[in-house]
């Protein structure tokens, strides 16, 4: 019965099974749904095949980010409750169903298809896919979890850099005409479906008295003494709260440069060089802040594992913010510290994402981590739009007479005072009291309901 | 702690064909992502 099949029950690991055949299952969603970040690439195929304004086309990515946000938070219990094999088939077949509704919306000329297809059913997918496989990464990984979300969370940032050449490459071979882009939707619809399907026939998530090799020998104490917190009451902790802060003044920080990344460029070095070459450097320049952004996740995540959770988001924001400091002190006076400066903060950027369901499991226990993951990323949901907000109305609102560099500089200023203010909003972060804990009746609740669908 | 000891619940155990079922499953992943790095890096010159 297929309901057995996708039943947490069905994919406890057998002995033997080796926890490093769960990264690739996340990856393989991961690196699926991360093509959202090269939207851009079939934005452009729509704009030449069906003629439509930027704004337009900007719309089905627009609604999959808002959905990514929205069905994380509403979905997260249900995908804790029901199981990664669940979330990552429900998140193959939405973001595959995505991309065959657009080709449909595409071939008959209904672009509201694609917005409804790409965009809302699409961006299920999308949030869904996105916190699948947390909980089951940071349960086999207890003893490393900053790294295993790292991979996970860097297999999304790393999605765009594979939906590129893939995108680009049918758009040619089949034509940016309207049957060249739904074939291009249809093919990409496919294929992502094959290429997820890795990870829902392969995750298993851990037997109960499975623990991770090389344990503390005090492991088996602390998992019963440790914080378990439900996403109910995680709500109700100033906690929850302050790493929302951390998380959306992270994001946004790094938006305000990934945004602007073109222009930026251009503003700061486009009198060196001109043409062609310039364009290849401002490419250049997008393509190695994309590198960084996906490097950050797995290194610095990685690294929070040794030095703690609370020392790397001090690094991320304080030494975030110093670096806007010195972007705005130096100007375009010197291009290598410039790109330097621009890639550490585009890594602590990459880094804030996949840090915080580490930093969340310390916080609150695995008990429904990837539920409380869930809600944290409406605050990705509402950086997305302060980001671009704060640096595209300001540097508009300049006009023409603001050139170079100086354009930038109330923006800058704006995104130092946000990552000082999630500076001390990381300080204020304390052990969550012990009086939101889950009881026991309410935890052994869970386990029933758990074991009963086995 | 019987748990830690049992070479069948860690993941230090890996047979054979589980050894040929990790390399699998990383070239499913790995190779497409390696392929997109390696494009993007073949950009980064044009910087400098």
């Amino acid at each position: 019965m297929a309901g057995g099949f996708f039943d947490r029950s069905s994919i406890v690991a057998p002995p033997g099974w080796s926890r490093w055949l769960v990264p690739p299952a996340a990856l393989a969603v991961h690196l699926a749904i991360g093509q959202a970040y090269a939207w851009s690439i079939l934005k452009q195929g729509l704009i030449d095949a069906e003629d439509l304004s930027g704004t337009a086309t900007a719309l089905p990515f627009q609604l999959a980010i808002v959905m990514l946000g929205l069905s994380a938070a509403v979905f997260g219990t249900q995908v804790e409750r029901r199981g990664p094999r669940w979330a990552m088939f429900v998140a193959t077949i939405c973001f595959s169903s995505g991309f065959l509704i657009s080709a449909l919306g595409v071939a008959t000329g209904q672009f509201w298809l694609v917005v409804v297809g790409y965009g809302f059913v699409g961006g299920i997918g999308l949030g869904i896919g996105y916190i699948s496989p947390v909980s089951t990464l940071m349960k086999w990984f207890a003893d490393r979890p900053g790294m295993a979300t790292g991979i996970a969370i860097m297999g999304f940032g790393g999605g765009a850099l594979v939906a590129q050449p893939l995108s680009n490459g049918l758009l040619s071979a089949f034509g940016r005409t309207s049957g060249g882009v739904a074939s291009t939707f249809l093919v990409m619809g496919i294929a992502y479906g094959v290429f997820m399907s890795l990870g829902w026939l392969l995750v298993r998530v851990p037997a109960d008295d499975w623990r991770p090799p090389n344990a503390p020998a005090a492991s088996e104490e602390k998992a019963d003494t440790g914080p378990a917190v439900s996403a109910t009451e995680a709500l109700k902790t100033p906690q929850f709260w302050l790493l929302w802060v951390i998380l959306c003044f992270n994001v946004t920080a790094g938006i305000g440069l990934l945004e602007k990344a073109e222009p930026l460029y251009r503003e700061y070095f486009g009198q060196a060089s001109a043409g062609q070459q310039l364009t290849s450097a401002v490419a250049a320049f997008v393509a190695i802040l994309s590198l960084a952004n996906m490097l950050g996740r797995f290194v610095w995540s990685s690294t929070s594992d040794i030095v703690g959770r609370k020392n790397i988001y001090r690094l991320y924001l304080g030494v975030g913010a110093l670096l806007y400091v010195v972007i705005l002190l130096l100007g375009n006076s010197n291009k290598v510290i410039f790109l330097i400066a621009a890639l550490f903060i585009l890594s602590f950027y990459g880094a804030g994402f996949a840090t915080i369901p580490a930093y969340l499991k310390d916080l609150f226990g695995t008990y429904q981590v990837g539920a409380i993951h869930g809600r944290l990323l409406t605050a990705w949901s509402a950086a997305g739009v302060l980001g671009p907000l704060i640096v595209n109305s300001i540097v508009e609102a300049q006009g023409p007479e603001g050139t170079g560099p100086s354009r930038y500089v109330v923006s800058f200023s704006i995104m130092i005072a946000l990552l000082v203010i999630g500076f001390i909003a990381n300080e204020l972060v304390r052990p969550v009291a012990r009086k939101h804990y889950a009881g026991d009746v309410e935890r052994d609740r869970a386990a029933t309901t758990e074991g009963a669908s086995r | 702690m019987s748990h830690d000891a049992s070479p069948a619940r860690t993941s230090g155990g890996d047979t054979p064909n589980r050894t040929a079922l990790i390399v699998f499953a990383w070239a499913w992943v790995g190779l497409p992502f390696l392929y997109g790095v390696y494009s993007l890096v073949l950009k980064v010159p044009a910087l400098f």
